[in-house]
């Protein structure tokens, strides 16, 4: 089993889950976070001074799904996420060791 | 808020009729030749010289002991004051008191049992007269305009907790919150206690003497002087509504000036220290320059003139709000070593933009409010020179940012139009509407460069306090001088000490009795309260210390969190 985590721009969060159960995802986990890679940030301004906001919000995707899937919702997620412009994100693929579902205790495929 | 009606109107309803002013024709003295000290320094820490718990919390307790026997000891200075129905009081006013004898008797409303029986002069006792006039409708109007009033002003507490939270961190909206509630009960019982004495009690050119607590002294109002008041409170015997009307509608007053304070120290201040701080300006700082202003004292006998409270109200506040950032320090991390000024957003601008319409809104009780009595031609005019400046005070703040700073900073928009208000309050009711204008553009352009450059000066202002309040109170009191027009400032105060202004053909004194007014408020409250910060500081410590502004004061001060589990946690 592999964990793909995507980060993402907030906006296209609807459409890459729209595009994940189209290629038969059934779960995943969505968290808002902070980061930059090298879009850096952009300039705000409050009261007369200007500062730099480095860490800019993003979306990122946990799914955990057996190897062979991996290729399918790779593509599909970059296909959704996809706009062109700095800042698109990133998506990171790991080995997982094992996944347990708490309900039943069923491991290992079973469970996800 | 000074005297203020038209001289028909006043005699054709009014017992007795006629207008007469208590104003007091005291000798000038001249400005107290206070050595102008250099007050605290900016420290060297932050966070002060901080003493141990156990000290302080000895030293709490020492106070505790003090303000309980000062309290409980109260009732027997209170005892002095007489009844109101006793006609042998002493007056301390200058005119000699009318006896009821000599008086025409013209009443408003009469009754047939009160009519004099034919061929006798009327003599009516204090208590017929008082009766008398309360049925008046003239009274009526007056009484309730001036309480609904007071009421729009007391709301304007809502909008400075707004504003204030909305402007500041999360982790510290608790402790703003709690500190503009506070400060309402604080000042009021400051204010009933012995700030409305020191105010408005007959006495002498720098405070009063009479009638100090617990508003306890003789008085007949409605009844103004020419209708044969009698009683301690002379010097705002010109509005015929109640004592407690005249009482609710100046505490609410002091209240506010109390509200300004807290947002220039937020973030940083010991709840503790500040609530005995804002207990000390509503017994001593504000009511003694109230009574220079209002309550017959030495600026008003000179001149000077201040509607509704630029420098009585917002000015005070700028002074203590400044002598207050400068005692405390900066936020951390507010300005950095190199001479960069690091912004700390407020959490809320919706917070903060309700708040400022609630303000705008109350500012319509505070200035046309001030007339304490309904004259339909002036409180027309006031409301709208009121609204006037305000609004181009918001367009002029929005501009000068957008041209300064490439975008339309909703917070400078914000500040721009209670610089407006601000501006406009002591001139309200003495210039045109078109003056009005101008003041406000003035005012709207003056916050925006006085925000930047008191982050210049590293002085860390969360809020905007005293750019808008102190340097708008300051502008608005000068361009009593600048834009009055004599009719309306005599009518308008009845003091005929007072004069047009520089642009209005007036020459140069009155501006000249508003620069005297601004220094000796300057002097009194800026070092009065440096040296009460000062006195905290050393006594009980004002700031907290860093791990717990760090953390919020929220939990450090309050224990709980305004949002819980919504946020992160510094720690």
């Amino acid at each position: 089993m592999k964990k793909v985590e995507a980060v993402i721009k907030p906006f296209k969060l609807d459409e890459v889950k729209n595009a994940l159960s189209q290629v038969g995802v059934q779960g995943l986990t969505v968290s808002e976070v902070r980061g930059f890679g090298r879009q850096k940030g952009h300039k705000e301004q409050y009261r007369g001074a200007e500062y730099t906001v480095d860490l800019v919000p993003k979306v990122k995707i946990e799914v955990v799904v057996g190897d062979n899937a991996v290729a399918p919702v790779v593509e599909a997620i970059t296909r959704a996420a996809r706009t062109g412009e700095i800042g698109d994100g990133k998506i990171f693929v790991s080995a997982l060791e094992g996944v347990i579902r708490i309900r039943t205790g069923e491991k290992g495929e079973a469970a996800v | 808020m000074i005297p203020f009606g038209s001289r028909e109107l006043r005699s054709r309803l009014l017992p007795g009729g006629g207008m007469a002013h208590p104003l007091r024709t005291a000798a000038r003295r001249p400005l107290g030749g206070r050595p102008e000290s250099s007050g605290g320094s900016r420290g060297v820490s932050p966070f002060g010289k901080g003493t141990g718990v156990m000290m302080q919390r000895r030293w709490s307790g020492v106070l505790c002991l003090v303000a309980a026997a000062g309290l409980a000891g109260s009732p027997a200075a209170w005892a002095q004051d007489k009844p109101i129905d006793s006609q042998l009081l002493a007056l301390a006013q200058d005119k000699p008191a009318e006896k009821p004898a000599e008086k025409p008797a013209e009443p408003v409303s009469a009754t047939p049992e009160q009519k004099p029986p034919e061929g006798q002069a009327a003599t009516k006792t204090l208590k017929e007269k008082v009766d008398e006039a309360m049925s008046s409708s003239k009274v009526m109007m007056d009484t309730i305009w001036t309480l609904v009033a007071g009421m729009l002003v007391f709301f304007m507490a809502l909008g400075f907790a707004c504003v204030e939270s909305g402007f500041c961190r999360a982790k510290n909206a608790v402790n703003i919150l709690s500190k503009n509630f506070i400060v309402v009960g604080v000042s009021s019982i400051a204010f009933w206690l012995l700030g409305w004495g020191l105010m408005f009690g007959d006495g002498g050119w720098f405070a009063g003497t009479s009638g100090l607590f617990f508003v306890s002294g003789a008085d007949s109002s409605p009844l103004n002087g020419a209708g044969g008041y009698e009683g301690v409170y002379g010097s705002i015997n010109w509005s015929t509504t109640p004592l407690w009307t005249k009482f609710f509608f100046q505490l609410v007053f002091c209240a506010t000036a109390a509200t300004i304070v807290s947002g220039a120290v937020a973030e940083r201040i010991k709840y503790s220290s500040f609530i005995v701080f804002t207990f000390i300006m509503g017994v001593l700082i504000y009511p003694v320059v109230g009574h220079w202003i209002w309550g017959g004292g030495w600026a008003q006998a000179r001149g000077f003139a201040d509607f509704a409270g630029s420098t009585q109200v917002h000015s005070i506040g700028g002074w203590a709000a400044l002598a207050g950032v400068i005692m405390l320090g900066p936020r951390i991390g507010k300005y950095s070593a190199e001479g960069r000024v690091n912004p700390i957003p407020g959490h809320s601008m919706s917070l903060a933009t309700i708040g400022c319409f609630v303000l705008w809104f109350g500012w319509f009780g505070f200035n046309p409010g001030s007339t304490m009595g309904v004259d339909p031609a002036a409180i027309s005019e006031v409301a709208v020179t009121t609204m006037m400046a305000a609004a181009v005070g918001t367009v002029a703040a929005t501009i000068t940012c957008w041209c300064l700073m490439g975008k339309p900073d909703l917070g400078m928009t914000l500040n721009g139009s209670l610089a407006g208000l601000v501006a406009i309050t002591a001139p309200c009711a003495f210039v045109s509407v078109e003056s009005s204008v101008i003041i406000g553009a003035i005012a709207g352009v003056l916050v925006v460069l006085s925000v930047i450059f008191f982050d210049k000066v590293k002085i860390d202002d969360p809020v905007g306090a005293i750019s808008v309040h102190l340097v708008n109170g300051i502008w608005g009191t000068l361009a009593v001088g600048l834009f009055a027009t004599k009719d309306r400032i005599q009518g308008r105060t009845g003091n005929t000490a007072t004069d047009a202004g520089l642009f209005s053909g007036g020459g140069a004194g009155q501006l000249m009795n508003q620069i005297y007014g601004i220094l000796g408020t300057a002097v009194y409250v800026f070092i009065g309260t440096i040296v009460v910060w000062a006195v905290l500081k050393a006594v009980m410590g004002i700031r907290v210390k860093a791990e717990e502004e760090v953390q919020g004061l929220d939990l450090g001060e309050h224990g709980q969190e305004a949002y819980p589990g919504f946020q992160m946690q510094a720690k």
